[in-house]
């Protein structure tokens, strides 16, 4: 079957998509966003959260077919998204429909990714250590930021609750929460 | 050294950002954090097949037939294959021991081996044809535990054992055995004014790291085969793989993919094989890539172990002597179970003081699922018992936990068991007394103006308690494990440095075969050849088989042996680049002859502090490049016979205060705080030296109150093979980790450094099962506890 729906902003097609196959697969093996991660395919890890009309999903756990017409952002796109959410509605930094139909995922020139625009969030976990091996890293993003987009003052106990759905193996939380906790704190400067 | 307040020698890196002992930030965080990095379940080739492996349904079976008709029969196959495919005579892998069959041959002897493999187009194909693939087993009974695997009658696992352990062992089903005698323990038993015993049971714990196993194999025109995998050890892939294809090591290359976490997983191989068998055997690019089912039976696991302890002690609490009995479930085939049986004995009495010592420890052959490297490796499954041996001794003694580990702490210059002498500081009693000074969390924090936040009680969420039932307990452990390789094995490590001027500016490129699992080697790595070549752009170059070894990214191992190798190197380049400098220049300045002359800054300058010249000038056109082998002090094997011998290199000591609350109702655990103290001898990056101890430490929690793998003792079949079912701490469970980091040096390493990694892991999980006993007064002889366990239902 073909799906249609959007991606970061930018229309996208697959065809010949098998009914079986998840939004996950169609992001990762059609689409070229390998961003969002399989560490389970049963919705238990949340390394393929990403946004389906803004509401985090385990994409593992979405039938293809039931993106059919929706928005979707993944952790490629989560810069850009919060660049928009920053500028508001009526603000006069926003990106055009070209742009965002131009979107891609290199904002880079050099092997280390340094120079790519991030997300505060983003930035927050590099800064904090909350990154070791990375598996959980997109998921993690996705959800923290849009936890802080509906609470930019997050208590610890929330940022636990909203990120109770995203294992990490690697860290222990901490570093996770001090990146959350960082982010809130640029968030709330203007930083 | 300076006496007059007048610094004569400035220290090297210190005219250079981002040196050794600086947080700088990982090299890869970006790529990371925006979905770039490219793991190996990340690989893509165009015309690649995906690959699949049948695995037997049944734990101990002989293969009756096995038809794949059909299979290759679907639309979208390209190939199946099973035993009688395997195209040369060398048709088993293993570590130490290759015992493990490429793919099943006559017989399965644990739930999940491979049997087939299959390559189609779609993993969906793949995944069909492979369950159309007919295997008629004939079951056998089961092996499950010492009783089963050493009865008279039993069958053996592996009929025709050859391998170097078997003539010491006393029953072809045990792998091998390693007594540890020293002094007199019947002697020493007749001083002890106290004696406690103990029966302990250790489960099954999984790395569970998140990353699948997976990787992409790329046939070559030369008839060769690149691999892209996420391992721990290129090196050791490589020397298993290559004879299985009956290629020669130079035509497999491989290069490291991104590695979504280890912690052990990944030392035996998984995919690697079956990957490469079918892309030579398709001419396509195959992928593999495990689901987490697959996953569970995929790797091997944290052995299970059932522990004997008897400490003795005289009434003002000195230890007179202990007796340990440590038996390993090594499962269908050997692993690592040798190394960690060497451990688990070597390391069986802690970080104590003990002159009188009997302890024997065995792994077993079994029909359990393979068990072999997990993070803390024989030293985790020892320190769970006997930490609670010396809280029931300080107990019956009536002396406060902290203060009998602390009269009984061992120093620098006490012997191990083995006879050996730690040769280093050994802060064990100061890093308890840290530990239990760190301020307490607070009582009944989850009290708020508007009634109990459950989310911070037992039960969380589903709203269990309000408070009532719930009470307090706090719990103290410490604990030791070696770093490095231990037993005489070669442990080396290779780095080639190189350096040149790119784009004006002076660059540092460090190209070794280390497996970057997370951990922040590369981050180090950059760190080390800034402080000692002086300069802030470095390159790390993907790891790969171009390169000598560098041995596992493993055994707390790599910042040492890795770090140790690329310091030299560095070194060496520096000495080169100083002659060239002299060559080219030291005509101009009488201090190129006669001073000594650091890499500072892109510059060079004398002790004193004077630059003499750019590095940029003295460099030129010309490239500097070094690679050369590095080795940490050699080990001696330990005595078949009485485990005496200088086996090990360093050890790594941490020590964890647990706070938890416990509904003793319905027998619901919330850790607290989980406290920890760690000597790292010198942290090269602080913010990392914080993230592994706790992330150890987190992994020692899950494995204390949730983690276990359960097998049916009936089949030996997984019984919880999924996330669903198998539980790892999620952020809710994780408590906060306040971290004391000590930095006593290690003269005999890179910069003083300690392996890190691993430590944090063996305390963590008997701190928070002495805190839940005092909670509940339970004994609690096993882990991971379960609510059945605290509430009198089990």
């Amino acid at each position: 079957m073909r799906v249609n729906f959007t991606v970061n902003g930018r229309p996208q097609q697959a065809d010949d998509v098998w009914e079986g196959e998840s939004l996950l697969y169609v992001l990762r093996e059609r689409l070229g966003l390998p961003g969002s991660k399989n560490a389970c395919e049963q919705g238990e890890c949340g390394s393929c959260t990403v946004r389906l009309d803004g509401v985090p999903v385990c994409s593992c756990l979405v039938a293809a077919g039931q993106a059919e017409g929706r928005e979707v952002v993944t952790v490629e796109g989560l810069a850009d998204h919060a660049r928009q959410r920053a500028c508001g509605t009526g603000g006069t930094c926003g990106t055009s429909l070209d742009e965002a139909k131009g979107w891609t995922a290199d904002g880079t020139d050099s092997q280390t990714g340094e120079g790519a625009e991030l997300s505060p969030v983003q930035q927050a976990f590099i800064d904090a250590g909350a990154v070791q091996c990375g598996f959980c890293t997109p998921g993690l993003l996705v959800a923290a930021d849009e936890m802080l987009e509906r609470n930019p003052n997050p208590s610890d106990a929330d940022i636990r609750e909203a990120l109770s759905g995203n294992l990490c193996r690697c860290t222990g939380y901490e570093k996770i929460m001090d990146a959350v906790r960082l982010a809130a704190a640029r968030q709330s400067e203007g930083v | 050294m300076p006496t007059n307040g007048v610094p004569t020698k400035i220290t090297q890196g210190s005219g250079t950002k981002g040196g050794i002992g600086e947080s700088t930030l990982r090299p890869d965080g970006t790529l990371k954090v925006t979905g770039e990095f490219a793991y190996s379940s990340d690989m893509w080739h165009e015309d690649m097949l995906w690959g699949q492996i049948l695995r037997s349904t049944v734990a101990h079976a002989e293969i009756v037939s096995i038809d794949t008709a059909e299979a290759l029969a679907t639309p979208g196959v390209y190939a199946v294959m099973t035993y009688d495919d395997l195209p040369t005579e060398v048709k088993h892998y293993g570590l130490e021991i290759r015992d493990t069959p490429v793919l099943a041959h006559g017989k399965v002897r644990h739930h999940g081996e491979p049997v087939a493999i299959v390559a189609a187009d779609h993993p969906e194909t793949a995944r069909r044809a492979a369950a159309k693939i007919k295997v008629d087993y004939r079951e056998l009974p089961v092996i499950t535990d010492e009783a089963s695997a050493t009865a008279p009658d039993a069958i053996l696992i592996h009929e025709d054992r050859d391998d170097h352990h078997i003539g010491h062992v006393p029953h072809p089903n045990i792998v091998h055995r390693q007594p540890i005698v020293r002094g007199d323990v019947a002697a020493a038993r007749e001083r002890a004014d106290v004696i406690v015993e103990g029966e302990y049971t250790f489960g099954m714990q999984d790395q569970a790291f998140l990353g699948p196993e997976s990787g992409l194999a790329v046939p070559e025109e030369d008839g060769g085969v690149h691999l892209y995998i996420a391992t721990q050890w290129l090196h050791s892939d490589l020397r298993q793989i290559a004879p299985v294809l009956g290629l020669p090591e130079d035509k497999v290359r491989m290069t490291l993919a991104g590695v979504g976490g280890a912690f052990g997983g990944r030392e035996d191989l998984s995919m690697q094989i079956h990957a490469c068998l079918l892309a030579l055997r398709t001419g396509k690019p195959v992928k593999i890539v495990y689901n987490r089912f697959e996953s569970f039976f995929g790797h091997v696991h944290r052995h299970p172990a059932k522990l004997h302890y008897e400490h003795g002690a005289t009434a003002d609490g000195r230890l007179t002597h202990v007796r340990a009995r440590i038996v390993l479930d090594g499962g269908a085939y050997a692993s690592a179970s040798p190394a960690v049986v060497g451990n688990a004995s070597s390391l069986g009495v802690g970080p104590y003081a003990v002159d009188d010592v009997d302890i024997e420890a065995i792994a077993l052959y079994t029909n359990n699922p393979p068990c072999g490297a997990m993070r803390g490796f024989g030293a985790v499954q020892a320190c769970f018992a006997y930490e609670a041996q010396m809280d029931k001794l300080a107990a019956k003694l009536g002396i406060d936990p902290v203060e009998l580990r602390q009269r009984n702490a061992m120093e620098q210059g006490t012997l191990l068991p083995t006879g050996q002498p730690v040769d280093s500081p050994a802060p064990v009693a100061e890093l308890l007394r840290r530990v239990k000074a760190m301020p307490m969390p607070p009582e009944r924090q989850w009290e708020s103006s508007e009634g109990a936040d459950v989310r911070q009680l037992p039960g969380g969420l589903s709203n269990t308690t309000h408070g009532e039932g719930v009470v307090r307990g706090v719990g103290y452990a410490v604990g030791i494990k070696n770093v490095g390789f231990s037993e005489g094995f070669d442990d080396y490590s290779t780095a080639r440095v190189r350096m040149e001027v790119v784009g004006g500016e002076p660059v540092a490129t460090v190209h070794t075969a280390m497996a970057e699992v997370g951990q922040g080697g590369v981050t180090v790595h950059a760190q080390i050849a800034r402080t000692e070549l002086g300069v802030t752009q470095v390159t790390i170059h993907p790891a790969d088989t171009r390169v000598g070894s560098a041995g596992s990214t493993s055994a707390s191992r790599q910042t040492y042996v890795t770090g140790g190798a690329i310091k030299n190197a560095c070194e060496l380049v520096r000495e080169k680049v100083l002659e060239l400098g002299r060559r080219k220049l030291g005509s101009y300045h009488p201090a190129w002859a006669h001073a000594e002359l650091l890499l500072e800054g892109g510059k060079v300058v004398t002790d004193a502090g004077e630059v003499l010249a750019d590095l940029v000038d003295v460099l030129g056109d010309e490239a500097v490049e070094v690679e050369e082998e590095w080795r940490h002090r050699a080990t001696e094997p330990f005595d078949l016979r009485t485990g005496q011998g200088n086996g090990h290199v360093q050890y790594s000591f941490a020590a964890h205060r647990a706070v938890v609350e416990v509904d003793t109702e319905l027998g619901l655990v919330k850790v607290i705080e989980l406290a920890c103290a760690q000597d790292v001898g010198k942290a090269l990056n602080p913010l990392s030296v914080v993230g592994q101890i706790q992330g150890g430490t987190t992994q020692g929690l899950g494995v204390a109150v949730m983690e276990e793998i359960l097998v049916d003792p009936k089949t030996a079949k997984v019984r919880n093979p999924s996330f669903t079912d198998y539980l790892i701490p999620t952020i809710l469970d994780t408590p906060t980790i306040p971290v004391d980091v000590l930095e006593l040096a290690d003269d005999h390493a890179p910069y003083g450094l300690r392996g890190i990694g691993e430590a944090p892991t063996l305390s963590s999980t008997p701190a928070v099962l002495a805190a839940i006993r005092a909670a509940t007064g339970r004994e609690l002889n096993r882990t991971p506890v379960r609510p059945e366990h605290l509430t009198g239902a089990s």
